[in-house]
């Protein structure tokens, strides 16, 4: 089996977000970077099935070079080998426009995505990518299981999950509890060094959008701290002041 | 400008999130002109059906046919693409939602649409182009994006605008859609879904406990508060991990984004992974023993002690309002 699991570079999760001045971008310098977390479910998951079934595994990652130490770790946690592709991933569309065109090449029987990623966190990669191969993409998936060329996929659905069967090819957008992240060990590090990372320059996709400037939230007005002994004043206060019951 | 809503349903009924997404149309309507068609899938009565109209559709198109019944975002994103070039329409709204975003994406992908998800506010709209703010990074920031595709697709997040219903409703007509076999590849084999529960996703007051709970033996006191109040319940991730609550209740960065209007924390620290699912809420209570709990800093309203003398105190005080 071929597996691709495509991975993003976002800021640790519990990075505090800046913009420059102008608020016409984040603040890159000095901010943490990490493998996309439900990307490393991806990843965890596929590194089973690929252990299970043979087969290779395969990163993907569409962006700059600075993403390379989170491909490197990928590679460390199992994969076999990596792809980048080299050009700033500011809109789903063209993003996925590129992930697709090196799925079509690699003819993969699984592609695993994060659920969604956590910078732009649009949860539309997986369907975008789906549609362009012309196979059926899942998200969120829960559970997977591989029998021959069938996936048994358990996905999330509004207030409850579903059992489905699907042959492959597919496209997964994944999540917890579907493999618990890896974490890499010292000889996945030192074989991480030579295993091919081959970076590739976009075709030229068309982007639909583009950010036009950013904005941080307002900040919160103090917290009204209320005693313990007077509960009921704070249900006047939900009623008259926040008026939100 | 054809503005078209893609709404889902709840026991054949317009969603609640649906009824903003047509609210949020009909606004854009009203500043650019137009007129506004909900399409609708698989099962619902006809005269929830024409309640489009209470929040701003003209039309509804209902797209009847039993194999829709299951959440298909294939079908669904070829009945979308379909109705989009019948109809011409320009902008596409969908209210967010993991189905919305797989049939907004794969109605993208067929019709070369730009699509923007996590919408926040109006658009502006330009010659050819529109802008629009959505949240990034999990709500920790707003990007302010430009579509320029002729066709554009919007998924909206919660809590973006009001909606007053009115008592207008609107002329529902069948569509027959062409079913492709390519986009019912899958079986379904087994579906789980707790009935009579609030959803989270559509919920104007949440519960939500955390590890300050103790264990699912405890869970009591909240459940009553939150029965008292009509609530969703929620957790925070340590506690579906350790199977207290169900997996779908997790709410932060990697579990579900919730706005409610009211959002009642109980025994959770408020780690910023949490609050990053919780930070489209519009008031915030936290009750933690602990004063120097960093959700306390988020919250609007705060009380410092233990849980399980409180909340049965809030429950009573609910009951009493
Ligand atoms: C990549 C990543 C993603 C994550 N995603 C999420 C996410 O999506 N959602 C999420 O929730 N977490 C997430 N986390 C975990 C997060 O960092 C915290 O560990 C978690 O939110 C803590 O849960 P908690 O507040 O329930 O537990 P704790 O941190 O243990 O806090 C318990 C709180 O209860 C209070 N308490 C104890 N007893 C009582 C009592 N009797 N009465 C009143 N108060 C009491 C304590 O003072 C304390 O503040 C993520 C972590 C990582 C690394
Ligand atoms: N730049 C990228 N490179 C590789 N994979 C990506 C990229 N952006 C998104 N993805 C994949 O698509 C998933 C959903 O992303 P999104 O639609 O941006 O929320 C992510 O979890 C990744 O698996």
């Amino acid at each position: 089996m071929k597996i691709l699991v495509c991975i993003t570079n976002v800021p640790d999760t519990t990075a505090k977000i800046s913009l420059s001045d102008d608020q016409k971008s984040i603040n890159k310098a000095g901010l943490p970077h990490i493998i996309g977390p439900y990307d490393d479910y991806a990843l965890a998951r596929g590194v089973e099935l690929r252990d299970q079934s043979g087969g290779t595994l395969t990163v993907l990652h569409v962006g700059l070079a600075d993403a390379e130490p989170q491909i490197r770790k990928a590679l460390a946690i199992g994969a076999d080998d990596a792809i980048r592709i080299n050009m700033e991933p500011i809109d789903s569309y063209s993003t996925a426009e590129q992930i697709a065109a090196i799925a079509k090449e690699g003819q993969y029987d699984l592609i695993l995505m994060g659920r969604e990623s956590l910078d732009y966190n649009s949860g539309v990669v997986h369907g975008l990518v789906g549609e362009m191969l012309d196979i059926p993409s899942y998200s969120p998936v829960m559970k997977l299981e591989i029998n021959g060329s069938t996936a048994s996929i358990t996905r999330e659905i509004e207030g409850g999950k579903e059992l489905l069967t699907c042959d492959l090819p597919l496209v997964l957008g994944c999540q917890e509890p579907i493999a618990e992240w890896k974490i890499p060990n010292m000889r996945g590090i030192m074989t991480a060094r030579s295993k091919p990372l081959t970076v590739v320059e976009p075709t030229d996709a068309k982007s639909h959008t583009e950010p036009t400037g950013f904005s941080l939230p307002a900040p919160k007005g103090a917290c009204k701290m209320i005693s313990s002994d007077d509960v009921a004043s704070l249900v006047n206060l939900l009623q008259t002041e926040a008026k939100v019951l | 400008m054809s503005i078209l809503v893609f709404i889902e349903t709840e026991n054949k009924a317009i969603k609640k999130n649906a009824q903003e997404a047509i609210a949020y149309a009909k606004a854009v309507a009203n500043a650019q002109g137009g007129e506004v068609t909900a399409l609708v899938m698989g099962d619902i009565d006809p005269s929830e059906a024409e309640k489009a109209g209470n929040f701003g559709a003209s039309r509804v198109l209902h797209a009847a046919d039993s194999k829709l019944e299951h959440d298909n975002s294939m079908a669904y994103a070829s009945i979308l693409a379909e109705v989009i070039q019948q109809e011409s329409s320009e902008l596409i709204i969908l209210a967010k939602s993991g189905l919305a975003d797989a049939v907004a994406a794969r109605a993208a992908a067929k019709l070369k649409a730009g699509i923007v998800s996590g919408v926040t506010a109006l658009p502006s709209f330009d010659g050819d182009g529109l802008t629009v703010q959505r949240s990034i990074f999990t709500g920790k920031a707003f990007s302010d994006t430009r579509i320029t595709s002729k066709i554009k697709i919007l998924v909206v997040n919660k809590n973006t605008i009001e909606v007053t219903p009115t008592t207008d409703t609107a002329v529902v007509e069948t569509f027959s859609p062409t079913l492709n076999d390519k986009d019912f590849k899958a079986t379904v084999q087994d579906t789980e879904k707790a009935t009579g529960d609030i959803l989270l996703t559509d919920a104007d007051i949440i519960v939500s406990g955390g590890r300050g709970m103790k264990g699912p033996e405890h869970w009591q006191p909240l459940l009553e508060l939150a029965s008292a109040l009509g609530a969703a319940t929620g957790c925070s991730k340590p506690v579906s991990d350790l199977d207290w609550r169900p997996h779908h209740e997790h709410i932060g960065q990697t579990g579900i984004k919730v706005a409610p209007n009211l959002y009642i924390a109980c025994g959770i620290s408020g780690a910023i992974q949490h609050l990053a699912g919780v930070n489209g809420s519009k008031c915030i209570v936290v009750i933690n023993k602990d004063p120097e709990a960093p959700f306390f800093k988020a919250a609007d309203y705060g009380i410092v002690g233990d849980v399980f003398e409180i909340l049965p105190k809030l429950t009573e005080a609910i009951k009493n309002r």
